[in-house]
């Protein structure tokens, strides 16, 4: 206990003395989890997107005209009903499309409420039983008198799930990028502090302290810094992110039928991941910028 | 305690020491001596391990310094005082914070820290500047610090790198009195130095050390001209 008041006491001394550098690297690291921030919520909401899609996997929507008539409707549902591969048809008016949008949605449902008009059209949903039964659908329906358009998950699910692959495989290499220069910021920061405690350092040595007993207040500084980043690039996102959601989340809805996460969804995550990789890059900075002072 | 076996240590061309043997029983008091450059330092540094040997053995005390992994270095030091020249005490310290501090690193309660330092503070001879720092006493009451912190944890050996080299006579004399005090309670001592007359006075074992090989090793006198071919001057005013 006592050593852990020390090593706070002495990391706070050390990042007050070396303060330019030290609000520098700070600076510098939120910036970066900042990028990483908005990675995250890029894929957050696709990964909800193509969650919500692929409850539709297996369908075909045709979406109706706002103008076709009821009798008209009918006679869309029998030739549907009569191509080849459908398994079942079933008419969905505009009123019960709101409410499966909103059931779907779940806990983001609530964004519907203030829609006021229902922008969603009458449509028709066609069960079909395999993949080239859909495309077939998919083109013969279009060509129909009165519908307006179609929509078919397989294809979207099928590209999602590839841009999801392509944005994980390039975040990871982006994060591990500006993980690495984070985790440099940091070390060469602590290593000022260092080379001005060098000569405490080797006398520390010479006493028998163990290299985590000089270490101590190193590390303490390294995670402190990390805090404070995460902290501020974590508050960041969250402002930026809701702002954004203000800003676009209808159009987005009406456009992709998906919400976009609320931010308050997303903090509790948002912290922990931030947090972590604070702490993270710290504690791997601070340990860094000593190897060479300890092994001696 | 200490047993050097065919040690070499080179610095690429440079001799530090070569095919040194020697031995240092425990309670010896020992003055290492020798012209600049002439491997005095290198043979303090391989007993604490702040260098390797190229070759040879050492052993202090019930380790063998040549075999030991760099984890264990931290034990090893701790059982080994060291005093230098230069005092070496952390100036945004007090005095009674700079001796605490080599407990503090063997994990000792505050209790024991609070007993044992004005302890042996009063041994030295200076319990009435516990709350100063380092900056405020002279060189002699300075070097008095260090060595309170240098035996606080009552190590086995104590090593002194020109331990009076920035004192003047009168103020050496009274660190030497008190290194022999601390060598009568069965602390072997190894001193470096280049003060013929504090060597001759004391009268005891003498190794000296000329480019990297022990030359001389008996009981007695300093052997050599005072202030001829060194590098440190003897009795350098602070
Ligand atoms: N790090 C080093 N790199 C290269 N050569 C070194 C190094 N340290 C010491 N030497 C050389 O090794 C030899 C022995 O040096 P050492 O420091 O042991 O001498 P010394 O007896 O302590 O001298 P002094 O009385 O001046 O302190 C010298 O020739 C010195 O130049
Ligand atoms: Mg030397």
């Amino acid at each position: 206990m006592f050593r852990l008041f020390y090593n706070i006491k002495q990391a706070v001394l050390q990042l007050i003395r070396n303060k330019g550098m030290a609000v520098a690297s700070i600076f510098a690291i939120s910036a970066m989890m900042l990028i990483l921030g908005l990675f995250f919520v890029i894929s957050v909401n696709i990964n909800l997107f193509t969650e919500i899609i692929k409850q539709d996997y297996d369908t075909v929507e045709v979406y109706l005209e706002e103008a076709t008539t009821a009798a008209k409707t009918k006679s869309i549902i029998e030739s549907i009903k009569h191509m080849n591969g459908v398994s079942s048809v079933e008419f969905r008016n505009k009123d019960q499309a709101l409410k499966v949008l909103k059931r779907r949605w779940g806990e983001s449902g609530y964004l519907l409420d203030s829609l006021g008009e229902n922008p969603l059209p009458n449509s028709i949903l066609v069960k079909v039983e395999n993949l080239n039964a859909a495309n077939r659908v998919n083109v013969a329906a279009n060509k129909i008198d009165g519908v307006e358009s179609t929509k078919y998950y397989k294809e979207t699910v099928d590209k999602l799930t590839k841009v999801t692959n392509f944005l994980s495989i390039s975040a990871i290499i982006i994060m591990l990028f500006l993980i690495i220069v984070s985790v440099v910021v940091v070390s060469n920061t602590i290593k000022l502090t260092v080379f001005a405690r060098a000569k405490e350092i080797s006398i520390m040595k010479y006493v028998g302290a163990t290299n985590w007993f000089v270490r101590g207040p190193f590390f303490v500084e390294g995670i402190i810094i990390g805090l404070i980043a995460s902290g501020m690039s974590a508050g960041l996102t969250y402002v930026l992110y809701d702002r954004i959601v203000d800003a676009i989340g209808m159009k987005v809805m009406t456009i992709l039928s998906s919400p976009l996460v609320p931010a308050t969804y997303l903090a509790s995550n948002l912290i922990i991941i931030f947090a972590s990789m604070g702490v993270g890059i710290g504690a791997v900075g601070s340990i860094i910028s000593m190897r060479k002072f300890l092994d001696k | 305690m200490i047993t050097f076996t065919n040690v070499t240590k080179k610095y690429g061309e440079n001799i530090g020491l070569e095919n040194a043997s020697v031995s240092i029983a425990k309670g010896d008091f020992v003055f290492l001596v020798g012209p600049s450059g002439a491997g005095k330092s290198t043979f303090i540094k391989l007993i604490l391990k702040e260098i390797n040997a190229d070759s040879g053995r050492i052993k202090v005390g019930d380790y063998v310094v040549t075999d030991i992994s760099n984890r264990l270095i931290p034990q090893h030091r701790r059982k080994i005082g060291m005093v230098f020249q230069d005092f070496r005490l952390l100036p945004k310290k007090t005095v009674f914070e700079n001796v605490a501090f080599a407990m503090e690193i063997m994990h000792k309660s505050r209790r024991q820290i609070r007993k044992r330092v004005p302890q042996v503070l009063s041994l030295m001879g200076i319990e009435d500047k516990a709350k100063r720092y380092p900056q405020e006493l002279s060189a002699g009451e300075q070097q008095r610090v260090a060595i309170a912190r240098a035996i606080i944890n009552n190590p086995k050996v104590l090593i002194a790198d020109e331990p009076t080299g920035n004192l003047d006579p009168e103020t050496a004399k009274g660190i030497m009195d008190l290194l022999d005090e601390i060598n009568q309670t069965g602390t072997t001592i190894v001193m470096v130095t280049h003060a013929k007359d504090i060597v001759d006075r004391m009268n005891k074992r003498v190794i000296a050390i000329e480019d990297g090989h022990i030359v001389r090793d008996d009981y007695g006198q300093y052997g050599y001209d005072e202030g001829l071919d060194f590098g440190e001057g003897v009795f350098t005013d602070v």
